[in-house]
């Protein structure tokens, strides 16, 4: 024999003498990995699942989902537009969701209550506003497609004022230095504060919503659906329309507005939804 | 006469066995969001399945206590499913990333995208295992049926991903949205596709449990017993 078929005899019979046994060393070794593997992956489970909870959530659920929601403010832009339809497109209107509207609304009696108004030049900080007040701004009409968090949606037409012509016109007072003199516009928006609030008259409804959404431009204070006045299950006489959110945050029958800097409590965020709701 | 050879790298084990847990939490939690608007059905012949029938929900449900099993509660936690559902979509997309490249530089696609004769040989393999032709037909790692059905499930992960990204953000992704459908058909695909893992797991797992324990172990160690007669790769 050459060295070279020695070499090759010897290769084989080793394999030959402990592949198997060896085979059983490593499987051994794997499936002792899995196990530890299986037992992280239930461990993990249980970890998550027995969390302190915050507003219905485990933290680290709760946190995930803010940390989505600031991922998505920083990449995306809450000035993309909620695409529009066609008239013909426009659905028949599901009801859902009656919290805080539970006694039929006196709408001649309604009264928009808004606090946290700009005093600057003398103006109370609260005031009452009338429907006819809100319907002599600028109208709109859009055609939006309302997604309901369960996973429904509708395409319906809504007619109102923009929320940002109303804070244009009524300012919320502007956040200040440390000298408490009001902060100057950052491209051309004022400084107004961080949140909007937003509850039925009986406050037993109420959602939170960030300044940029509160401003984009289909943001409707909204009077009118599918070109008829709102109906009393739909949130007469005044309601919130968000494209931007889903159907959770266009709250019906607004009867209180706060301007704050502090962030809002949100009625569904409060039973373990995320608090932006952002679409 | 038994050789030791090396089938699955170990990143290949890695990115199949993180996956599983990943996949199974994002159906549950798909589940618990699905329960909320349950619209769709399945046409089986002259039957009309709703899917999911409420049974399919609560098992075991008992009134006096207004709870099905432990285990499979699949009802009211519309809020639970999300949280976790926005969570674990992180990790199954980078799982996903990971293995796509790792195939892509590590030349293993090659092992994996179906060929010309996949579709042939995925019919002989299927003949074959009915017990309708007899020849085993040749193969490498993957036979065709293995190369089709592993490429359609990265396609699978890849429309998952997007189709969910389009509900997730339909006004932030609305060009995304409006490519796939609109938002509507885009659910539509999102559920659909679910439910195509869940029928490639029931094969799946019928034909690791047929191909014996070798096969099995090579997924967990990474190399299988080969008889010296079979030709080295």
């Amino acid at each position: 024999m050459t060295t070279d078929e020695k070499q090759r005899v010897r290769l084989v019979s080793t394999v030959e003498d402990d592949a198997e046994q060896r085979m059983r060393r490593m499987s051994r070794r794997s499936f002792f990995q899995g196990a530890v593997g299986v037992a992280f992956v239930l461990g993990a489970r249980h970890w998550i699942d027995t969390r302190r909870m915050r507003q219905e959530l485990p933290w680290p659920l709760r946190r995930a989902l803010q940390v989505n929601e600031e991922i998505w403010h920083d990449f995306a832009s809450t000035g993309h537009l909620a695409p529009t339809f066609h008239p013909s497109a426009i659905g028949h209107a599901r009801t859902n969701g009656d919290v805080g509207l539970d006694n039929m609304q006196d709408i001649a009696s309604w009264r928009l209550k808004v606090r946290g108004l700009d005093t600057s030049n003398g103006d109370p900080d609260s005031r009452d506003f009338t429907l006819n007040e809100i319907k002599a701004l600028p109208a709109y009409t859009i055609i939006t497609q309302f997604k309901c968090i369960e996973g429904w949606s509708y395409v319906m037409s809504w007619r109102g004022a923009r929320l940002a012509d109303f804070m244009a016109k009524y300012s919320p007072a502007l956040k200040t230095d440390d000298n408490g003199n009001p902060l100057p516009p950052v491209h051309g928006v004022p400084a107004y504060p961080d949140f909007v609030a937003m509850s039925t008259p009986d406050k037993q409804y109420y959602v939170g919503l960030d300044m940029q959404s509160a401003r984009h431009p289909q943001t409707l204070l909204c009077y009118e659906m599918n070109g008829r006045p709102l109906t009393q299950e739909h949130g007469a006489p005044l309601r919130l329309i968000i494209p931007v959110k889903y159907g959770v945050k266009n709250i019906k029958r607004i009867g209180h507005i706060h301007y704050t800097n502090r962030r809002p409590a949100d009625y569904w965020a409060e039973q373990g939804y995320d608090w932006y709701a952002e679409l | 006469m038994k050789r030791i050879e090396e089938k699955h790298p170990l990143a290949i084990r890695w990115f199949h066995w993180v996956n599983f847990p990943v996949l199974a939490v994002m159906i549950w939690s798909g589940l618990l969001i699905y329960w909320a608007n349950d619209v769709y059905h399945l046409q089986l012949g002259f039957a009309n399945v709703h899917l999911f029938p409420s049974w399919f929900y609560h098992p075991g449900y008992h009134e006096a206590t207004n709870k099905g099993h432990a285990l499979w509660d699949l009802d009211y936690r519309l809020a639970e499913g999300m949280a976790w559902h926005f969570l674990f979509f992180w990790l199954f997309a980078i799982n996903g990333i990971l293995y796509v490249s790792f195939l892509a530089l590590s030349g293993q696609w090659r092992e994996l995208a179906p060929s010309r004769s996949s579709v042939k040989q995925a019919v002989e393999v299927i003949l074959h295992e009915l017990h309708i032709r007899r020849e085993v037909p040749a193969q490498g790692k993957y036979n065709g049926a293995q190369r089709i059905a592993y490429s359609t499930i990265i396609l699978m992960g890849f429309g998952s991903l997007i189709t969910g990204l389009a509900i997730y953000k339909p006004i932030q992704l609305a060009w995304l949205t409006s490519l796939l459908g609109g938002y509507e058909t885009a659910r539509f695909l999102h559920f659909w596709i679910t439910m195509g893992y869940v029928a490639f797991f029931v094969i799946h797992i019928l034909q690791v449990v047929r191909a014996g324990w070798n096969n099995f172990r090579s997924m967990v160690t990474g190399y299988i017993l080969a008889d010296e007669e079979a030709p080295l790769q």
